[in-house]
């Protein structure tokens, strides 16, 4: 069994992000970068799916700069076998659909029976790369997954619908995305952190692929960011006095329905 | 040429889902905008009646395909209809619900069109040939205006953002005869929720966190219940097991727009901050007047959560 897990490096969730100069990103300098949470989860059902079936390969697949290497090495320590980074000039800050393009010419090259991806990344949350890969892959993908099982050449899949969940079978290969719930992500122990320097990690260029930047490159993005900015702040918060719980509350319900009519 | 603005809608359990009518009513606004018209599209099994009642939300067009194959939302049914939809249409936009069906469904159509798409959109302008919708990124710690370029330009719109209103169009009804594709996932089984209500579509969202202290969400329940809203969890409440992963707000988990957030014993992590940040009217309730989330918040009460909250709830008294 070849399992393929794409990976991102993102900002740390707990990190304060701010803009650079002239509004078009974030500043990258004092950043402290993390694997994308949803791709840790993605990471480790890999490595469950290697290990319930006694054997197979994990590759982490990642499109990114240079730092991008930390992030595919922390994968490497949680157990997997080998990383690839895709990192050229070309893409910077790339488009989903362009990451999802080069995502995709990367697996034509690296054989696979199941990828697992994160449903997101939450650094611009645009959800496409997924469904985008399976889509260019002509494969299915199933989003969202809590609970998976492989029997054979098939997977039985149960993932989140707005309300509730389904379970659904298909033949594999497919692609299928993480949700909270699907496991709870080892953490990499020291041993493995030293042994997953000695690991294969593997960068290609576009080139490597056989992708143009005129194909791929920030000049065929059909989505730009114009300008980033700040949340609108919220006036100071007002402070309902009161003796007891009951004073305070019939105040809050007042101030609720005539002040804030949300009630 | 490029014709018009389409909408798509989301029917289950015998109804449209509320963000439906917000996306067809952006549809409206738009294509009032740009003088053109506005087509729906209503995908599923015994739709054609319901699909009347779009036109009272400004659709000149409803497309309607009904076929028994499309009673289950399936991405290997829907996109390649939708895809001939768009080959036969042209519009120039295409607007959905950032739901977690539409997600997939939009992605895939996007993909195969080489469409640009942006996700998860809290605001739509017109901007000569560009849509340049807002929307918060890094889990709403920033806001993005994006261009989106190209034809056809696709927009998810966040549920409970953009407001529905009726306005009555023709709404003339154009049925599509459909084949529906094989499928290459097959659905063994379904297993409705328990939530009556979806938290990102809820007006109220009542929130607990480590303040908690445990699994008993009880006072919470009973106030969302009095308030017709639903019940979040901070994802230390979720981690700690005391509510099901579904019900997280923040930044890895779901994001909420209500009218009115109430957040109670949560401190306000950032990570939690960027899943309610957007809520129009934010309560806070906490024992420590120190806590940071008083800082994010419109509203505070320091007090004891499990005193504060049946307390509110007796204040808003019988209706």
């Amino acid at each position: 069994m070849n399992v393929v897990v794409l990976l991102k490096q993102v900002p740390d969730t707990e990190s304060l992000i701010e803009i650079n100069a002239d509004g078009s990103d974030i500043k990258t300098d004092n950043l402290k970068w993390i694997v994308n949470p949803y791709d840790e989860l993605a990471v480790e059902e890999g490595l469950r799916v290697r290990e319930r079936l006694g054997g197979g390969k994990v590759t982490v697949l990642s499109v990114g700069p240079e730092r991008a290497t930390a992030a595919v090495r922390t994968a490497l320590a949680m157990g997997a076998d080998e990383g690839v980074l895709i990192n050229d000039p070309a893409l910077v800050r790339p488009d989903p659909l362009a990451t999802a393009k080069v995502l995709a010419a990367a697996l034509k090259t690296i054989p696979f029976d199941l990828i697992i991806a994160g449903q997101r990344a939450v650094d611009d949350d645009s959800y496409l790369v997924p469904a985008a890969v399976a889509e260019y892959l002509s494969i299915p993908a199933i989003c969202m997954v809590v609970r998976q099982e492989i029997t054979g050449s098939k997977i039985q899949c149960e993932h989140s619908l707005q309300d509730g969940t389904a379970v659904v079978a298909a033949d594999l290969p497919v692609l299928i995305t993480t949700q909270r719930g699907l496991n709870q992500p080892r953490y990499a122990s020291l041993p493995n952190i030293m042994k997953a320097k000695k690991k294969p990690l593997e960068t290609r260029s576009l080139a490597a692929l056989g992708l143009e930047a005129a194909q791929v490159g920030s000049g065929t993005a059909k989505t730009r960011i114009r300008s980033l900015a700040f949340p609108p702040q919220r006036k100071v918060c007002k402070m309902i006095p009161g003796e007891t719980a009951d004073e305070k509350a019939v105040q809050l319900v007042q101030m609720l329905r005539a002040e804030a009519g949300v009630l | 040429m490029t014709n018009g603005i389409l909408a798509v809608t989301e029917f289950s359990d015998e109804r449209f889902r509320k963000s439906s009518y917000e996306v067809v009513s952006e549809g409206r606004r738009l294509a009032d905008q740009l003088n053109t018209t506005l087509g729906v599209v209503v995908l599923g099994s015994g739709v054609l009646a319901a699909a009347g009642e779009l036109k009272r939300y400004g659709a000149d067009r409803v497309l309607v395909c009904d076929d028994p194959g499309l009673a289950d939302f399936d991405s290997d049914r829907f996109t390649p209809i939708l895809d001939d939809i768009l080959t036969v249409r042209q519009p120039r936009i295409v607007l959905f619900s950032a739901s977690v069906r539409d997600k997939q469904l939009a992605t895939r159509l996007a993909a195969r069109r080489d469409a640009g798409l942006a996700m998860d959109c809290t605001g739509l302008a017109l901007d000569g040939e560009a849509l340049v919708a807002t929307r918060s990124m890094y889990g709403g710690k920033l806001v993005a205006r994006v261009a989106v370029a190209g034809t056809p330009q696709i927009a998810l719109l966040r549920p409970n953002v953009f407001a529905a209103c009726t306005v009555e169009k023709a709404g003339e009804i154009e049925r599509l005869e459909v084949t529906p594709a094989e499928s290459r996932v097959r659905r063994v089984e379904t297993k409705p929720g328990a939530a009556k209500l979806d938290l990102t579509e809820a007006d109220v969202v009542v929130s607990g966190g480590r303040g908690m202290g445990g699994p008993d969400f009880g006072v919470l329940e009973a106030l969302a219940g009095r308030l017709g809203g639903a019940v979040g969890a901070t994802r230390s409440a979720v981690d700690e097991g005391w509510r099901p992963h579904a019900d997280q707000v923040g930044q890895t988990g779901k994001v909420v727009s209500p009218k009115l957030y109430v957040a109670c014993g949560i401190s306000g992590a950032i990570q939690h901050i960027a899943g309610m940040g957007g809520s129009s009217c934010i309560v806070a309730i906490n024992t420590d007047p120190d806590a940071p989330i008083f800082r994010y918040a419109d509203y505070g009460i320091v007090g004891n959560l499990f005193e504060v909250v049946p307390a509110v709830a007796r204040a808003l008294g019988g209706r």
